[in-house]
């Protein structure tokens, strides 16, 4: 209990934190901060597991979590049957070919010796290839793009439940963190870095501009909920009695029966959007909860132990029989799948997929600085990274504006510097992020909660 | 005739705009590449120092406007260059002081200075939008053209305009200019051999006498002198924006790389072939093949290898394949 006892009191600041920004700004935005600090924490564990773990840096961070996100619309969303019909055959088609080509490629790389020869067949194949399916599918890509282009424009989804879109993304995620694995894990860590970094744009450039896949920049809007509907349940009556209840105390000093009724419809419809986002953070608890049981399972066990020779000491762990490729591979791949989980929970709490707002600074670098932040190498640290770095994200500008107020207080109103400050506040954020990062690195270079290794 | 037509197509839309933007990537690349080389970390702050020198060019830009200083025919600009190198660089070496010093001399290992350059990128970021705010700006004054189209076509009686601008003149002559002061400096002065010895093997350049706080404030010198010129020319042909520099980070991170990062020509020669190889793979050739073909045999679709909207995707796939078969890059790298 005592050595937790900074464990404890971290997060019970950080809770009061949330709570009071619900006293004294509004419940719903409390909520809706704590919601995603879950997701942002969701993040900094598979970060945490690459980084912490293994001394993996991984740069794609929002590659793998737009994937995630579109695991959820490929999921959730009808299917489009004109559009399958149009062009369905010719996709399938060229996904077909793809997977030949895969194989031709593996097959001619296994079956034949190293030689300038067969470089040159497998450019060959490759670009014939590439050829060949551009010709199948550009028909197809634009008969598909051409169905309704305001309304549907893409193939669609399976139109399965949301939820488990989850599951998917943790494999799509994973899937293309093996893929990239294989070819890029041999490089030096800041090639490495760079790589990733470099790769995730390309992912993002992909799914913005296959429009037949993703509707691309023109969105997509309307997600299927795990949640119920604010709309619905502001006229179901068990919800209506639950808030006269809640707030009985402040009703029953009305006594006006008309004043009444508005009022309780003022904390209905309140009442409504707090009860989605609560339905919203037991779901991501849950998620949460799990994660960190299978983590902390994992950290302490003897492939934990295992990992952190590696990330220690290579070569030693190399002389010791362990295969340090394979290891690598396997915890790239299991750290970008739980950042593809937290990609999918994104999509299904805003219930859209935007896939211009996947932007490296909010998505990679700020989910570096909370690993780092709160600490690498330890679960609850990363978790509280994720939580105080996105609170201060989003509480930046406030504070911001409280700062500017009080340095500027003996200046007019009109002064031009108090107007540019006001203006710019919500780049303060930058600001604090880059100076929290830069002194923690400085004065508490392991993080907020430092990882901790017991030696029996 | 048509010969000439397809070629001067060629010139017009692929290899003119493609030697300016390589000009400004290989500034840029440069910039990386001598960080990397000597201090020994990749600095994910590059394209924040670029705009953070950008910055300070316009606002000097400005000043001068407002007193009605001008150069004529030349933006303005140029005559706030050395202004903003001034602040620029003192920018620099109060970063370097703070911050990275003290991860210098504990010997971190690259990838901490790599953290601590993103925190100086999330700072840098933070104070180039206070100060000028998030928004596009031109600051381009002065002639647009050198030769325009509809001149040109007159001129030479071809179908085919040939259109110049002058920022691209200026981009590539002031990038031929610095580059080769720079490497007459690396390869020809005292402190420039210094510099090499010093990034080729550090102890062995101690153990010769080199001091290593004057090797770090010239390079932080020369590196923010290049950042502000190549920011400043990129800002002039296009427009500044906070956002498009920080994410010209990436291509710039390519062609270093491209070229073998640690080695200052490499990264001048990656800087165009990453700018070539977006324009060549993105270009469509119709009209190209329209020219040069006989009418029987033009083609109908547009030719193009990709789609524009892969511009940055091409110059990373570039990037992978290099990595992955030579990674050390297409001239050896760190050999300053």
């Amino acid at each position: 209990m005592r050595k937790n006892l900074n464990v404890i009191a971290a997060y019970s600041i950080m809770m009061g934190l949330i709570i009071l920004v619900g006293i004294f700004q509004s419940w719903n935005i409390a909520l809706s901060i704590f919601n995603l600090c879950l997701i942002s924490a969701v993040m900094t564990m598979g970060a945490n597991i690459q980084w912490g773990y293994a001394g993996l840096i991984n740069f794609g961070i929002m590659g793998f979590t737009a994937l995630g996100g579109l695991a959820a619309v490929l999921i959730s969303v009808d299917p489009v049957q004109e559009a399958w019909s149009a062009g369905g055959f010719n996709i399938l088609l060229s996904l077909f070919l793809i997977i030949a080509m895969v194989l031709v490629v593996r097959y001619i790389l296994k079956n034949f010796k190293k030689s300038k020869n067969r470089t040159y067949i497998v450019a060959a194949t490759i670009i014939l290839g590439i050829v060949i399916i551009r010709f199948i599918s550009e028909p197809g890509i634009e008969a598909i793009e051409n169905v309704e282009p305001a309304k549907t424009g893409f193939l669609g989804g399976l139109g399965l439940p949301i939820i488990f879109s989850w599951v998917v993304g943790a494999f799509f995620a994973g899937g293309l963190a093996f893929v990239i694995g294989k070819v890029a894990l041999g490089l030096r860590a800041d090639y490495l870095a760079i790589a990733t970094l470099l790769i995730s744009e390309i992912v993002i450039a992909i799914i913005k501009h296959e429009d037949w896949l993703t509707r691309g920049v023109k969105n997509v809007i309307g997600l299927k909920r795990p949640a119920p509907y604010e709309v619905n349940l502001q006229q179901t009556d068990w919800f209506i009695n639950l808030v006269e209840k809640f707030n009985s105390s402040k009703l029953n000093l009305i006594t006006d029966l008309t004043e009444r009724q508005s009022a309780l419809n003022q904390f209905v419809i309140e009442g409504s959007s707090v009860f989605v986002k609560l339905c919203y953070s037991g779901l991501f608890l849950v998620v949460v909860i799990i994660l960190l049981i299978l983590t902390q399972k994992a950290l302490y066990s003897p492939w934990g132990r295992m990992m952190r020779a590696i990330r220690d000491n290579e070569e030693a762990a190399n002389a010791m029989g362990k295969n340090v490729v394979k290891q690598h591979l396997l915890i790239f791949v299991l750290g970008s799948a739980i950042v593809g989980i937290a990609g999918a929970m994104l999509v299904t709490q805003d219930g859209l997929f935007t896939p211009g707002s996947y932007r490296p600074l909010r998505y990679t670098f700020l989910i570096w600085v909370m690993v780092i932040v709160g600490g690498s190498g330890n679960n609850f640290g990363a978790i509280l990274g994720g939580f105080v770095v996105w609170f201060l994200w989003i509480e930046a500008a406030p504070i911001g504006l409280y700062l500017v107020n009080l340095t500027t207080a003996g200046l007019d109103d009109t002064h031009f510097l108090k107007v540019h400050l006001i203006e710019s506040v919500p780049y303060f954020r930058f600001l604090m992020m880059g100076v929290g990062l830069l002194v923690i690195m400085r004065y508490r270079p392991k993080g907020i909660l430092p990882e901790k290794i017991e030696i029996k | 005739m048509d010969f000439v037509n397809a070629i001067i197509l060629l010139l017009n839309y692929i290899f003119v705009p493609a030697l300016s933007y390589g000009s400004q990537l290989a500034l840029g690349a440069i910039f990386v590449t001598l960080i990397y080389g000597i201090l020994r970390f990749a600095n994910f702050a590059t394209g924040d120092m670029m705009s953070f020198g950008t910055m300070f060019v316009i606002l000097f830009t400005w000043y001068f406007q407002s007193v009605g200083i001008s150069l004529g025919v030349f933006p303005t600009a140029i005559l706030a260059i050395p202004f903003a190198i001034i602040f620029m660089v003192g920018y620099m070496l109060i970063i370097d002081k703070f911050v990275f010093k003290y991860y210098r001399t504990k010997k971190s290992p690259p990838v901490q200075l790599a953290m601590v350059s993103i925190g100086v990128m999330f700072v840098t970021q933070a104070v180039v939008r206070i100060i000028i705010g998030p928004s596009d700006r031109r600051f381009f004054d002065g002639e647009k053209f050198l030769i325009k189209a509809g001149e040109f076509k007159e001129m030479t009686g071809l179908n085919e305009g040939l259109a110049i601008k002058s920022t691209q003149v200026i981009t590539i002559i002031v990038t031929l200019i610095l580059v080769s002061t720079l490497f007459w400096f690396l390869n020809k002065t005292k402190t420039g051999k210094s510099m090499r010895a010093y990034s080729d093997n550090e102890d062995l350049a101690l153990l010769s006498g080199i001091d290593p706080k004057k090797i770090v404030m010239t390079t932080w010198i020369i590196a923010g002198i290049l950042a502000t010129i190549g920011g400043a020319l990129y800002g002039l042909d296009k427009s500044f924006k906070p956002f498009t520099y920080f994410n010209n980070m990436l291509p710039i991170f390519a062609a270093a790389i491209v070229g073998g990062i640690g080695n200052p020509f490499g990264a001048f020669l990656g800087g165009y072939v990453i700018a070539f190889s977006e324009i060549l793979l993105t270009y469509a050739y119709r009209k190209f093949f329209m020219y040069v073909l006989p009418e029987s045999m033009e083609p109908d679709g547009l030719i193009q290898l990709l789609s524009t909207d892969y511009k940055f995707a091409v110059s990373f796939s570039i990037l992978v394949i290099v990595l992955l078969y030579r990674p050390s890059g297409i001239f050896k790298g760190k050999v300053l």
